[in-house]
């Protein structure tokens, strides 16, 4: 059983991981500023979640999980909030003469 | 399992340092923040990969507040923005 929770992690894992090379490449390739802003704030935060998933069964106790969940919930909403915030900063400098 | 997860751990920091890149590069001040937030979300998850490899659970806490400190980074870097461009308006400034 613990073999089996083992595998799952590190899929997890390393499927976070590739998310987390995949934020970086689009965030060093894409050609403007939204579609960076696209890579940053939705793979980047893909990979966050997967490690965390991972993560999930090798902790010791309900309390550190629910502490990891905190940890994902509290970076899933302020990259929302600021994925928005940016882009309208973004978009306002555009827009002037 | 320890060893997969500190290595799983670098990666990320890796890759973080790989995208500090785009600091460097620019152009506008908006994607230097870009990368100054992927450093907020690579090292909240790098910390929470140590953090489980070592068995050190005060590791999750500096993660939960380094994700709390990128959000703020990013909303003054949004109000100081705002002011900027309310300040020189009409000049045009990259």
């Amino acid at each position: 059983m613990s073999y089996l929770l083992d595998l799952f992690s590190i899929a997890a894992i390393v499927a976070g991981a590739v998310f987390y090379l995949a934020g970086t490449v689009g965030l060093l390739r894409f050609p403007d500023a939204y579609n960076r802003l696209h890579a940053l704030t939705k793979a980047d935060n893909l990979g966050l979640v997967l490690v965390v998933i991972g993560l999930l069964p090798q902790v010791d106790g309900v309390l550190t999980g629910l502490k990891l969940l905190l940890v994902w919930l509290l970076v899933m909403l302020s990259s929302a909030a600021v994925a928005q915030l940016i882009a309208r900063s973004v978009r306002r400098r555009e827009k002037r003469p | 399992m320890a060893d997969f997860l500190q290595s799983a751990g670098a990666f990320v920091v890796l890759m973080v340092a790989v995208g500090l890149v785009r600091v460097a590069r620019g152009p506008g001040r908006a994607d230097r923040m870009m990368a100054a937030q992927l450093l907020g979300s690579g090292a909240t998850g790098a910390l929470l990969l140590f953090g489980a490899a070592s068995g050190e659970s005060a590791v999750y806490d500096v993660a939960l507040t380094l994700a709390l400190l990128s959000a703020f980074a990013s909303i003054a870097f949004v109000k100081f923005a705002l002011r900027q461009d309310q300040l020189d308006d009409g000049e045009d400034a990259a």
